[in-house]
Parts: C-alpha cells; structure tokens; sequence
C-alpha cells in the first residue's frame, strides 16, 4: 500500500484497506461467538466466518494489493482447499458432539438424528458411517 | 491510511485471538477447545495474509495454502479420539 496513490491506486488502496478491516472483524466476531453462545453446535455457527469469509477477503486484499496475475491461481486454489476441508471438520466435530452428549438437546427445533442413533444402538442396523 | 488500517487489524486481531484463547482456557469440554484452537489458527492465517498484503511480499502465501490443506486434520482426529474414548467407557 504506497502512501501517496492518486487515480485507480487510491482506489484499490481503500478497496483492500476495507478488505483487511472486515476480515479481523470476522475473526472478531468468531472470538465474541465462541465466548457468548451457549452450547457447541451454536459456537461452530461462529467459528466458521474466519475460516471462510475473513479468508477470502484477506486473499482478495493480497491479490489487489500484488498485482499480478499468476497470484490469483494460488489464491483460488487456497480458498478452494479451505472451503473443502472446513465442512470435513466441522462435520466430525458436529458428529462426535451429538454423540458424547454435548450440547442443549432441548434448544434444538427438530432431531433428525435421534432415529438413526437410536437404530443404530438397537443393533438393527450396523454403524456404518463411521 | 496504510498505518491505520495496519493498528486496526492488528487491534482486532489481537482482541479476537484473546477470546479464542480465553474459550481454549475456559472450554468446558475438549471438543470446544479444538474449535477454538482452529478459530485460533484461521486468526494466525489473517495476521499472515495482512502482513503479506501491507508489505506487498509472498513470503508466506505457501504457508496459508498449506493451512488450508491440512489444517484440518488436527480437528479430525481429535473428534474421532473422543467419540472412541466415551465409547469405550460406556462399554466398561
């Protein structure tokens, strides 16, 4: 960022500085959900704004900032891992949530996975999403 | 401005990684530590991309591509070291 931009340089200056500022806001904002909600299904709802959004606007400030065009592939190929592997993540934090019991079973408004625990612990049917 | 915006971000990343840390202190559970321990490496990954972005350097662009790979695995295997651990005693 060059002090003394005129032209499309000031503009793309003010771009990326609004970029990076909304980007520390999305972690701040995953900082303040993980210390306010009240269960571990609620602070994943948070968690991930950093993760995806806050990363792709820090991504799109550096490629403005660098200007040249051989950035923009590894950039993509950055964000595209990261929006691939967080629902990996997320599902098996999730996953073993449910079934160590944490979390409020009673603020959920519908429990689609009850049936299939339960059938599962019957032994009717074997547990194969493991 | 490129001095504001580096005293901005660094403000709210600082005050965003202390409430990270402060859930992986206080997490009642393992599970709410490891989400707050990969919220805490997602905040490391932007400090990383708006040094990167106010300096106009690259030194650190494999660094954010290789998070973003792997960084996921950390969490995975905790999630499945968990669910086996209470298994197992539920089986005892």
């Amino acid at each position: 960022m060059s002090p003394d931009a005129t032209g499309v340089d000031a503009v793309i200056d003010v771009v990326t500085a609004v970029f990076l500022v909304v980007g520390a806001l999305m972690s701040l904002g995953a900082a303040v959900g993980l210390l306010r909600f009240p269960d571990l299904m609620s602070r994943m709802h948070a968690a991930t704004k950093p993760q995806v959004l806050g990363l792709f606007l820090m991504l799109a400030a550096i490629g403005l900032q660098m200007r040249t065009w051989w950035v923009w592939p590894v950039l993509v190929v950055a964000w595209i891992f990261q929006l691939l592997t967080a629902p990996v993540s997320a599902h098996m934090v999730g996953r073993s949530a449910y079934r160590t019991k944490h979390g409020h079973r009673e603020m959920l408004t519908k429990d689609e996975l009850e049936a299939v625990v339960q059938r599962a612990a019957a032994g009717q049917e074997p547990a194969n999403d493991r | 401005m490129k001095e504001f915006v580096l005293v901005a971000t660094a403000v709210i990343l600082s005050l965003a990684a202390a409430g990270a840390i402060v859930r992986i202190a206080i997490g009642p559970s393992l599970l709410d530590r490891v989400l707050a321990s990969d919220v805490l490496l997602a905040i490391l990954g932007a400090a990383l991309a708006v040094d990167m972005a106010m300096n106009r350097h690259l030194n650190n662009l494999m660094l954010l591509v290789a998070l973003a790979v792997i960084g996921f695995i950390g969490s995975v295997t905790v999630a499945r070291f968990v669910a086996e651990r209470r298994e197992q005693n539920n089986e005892s």
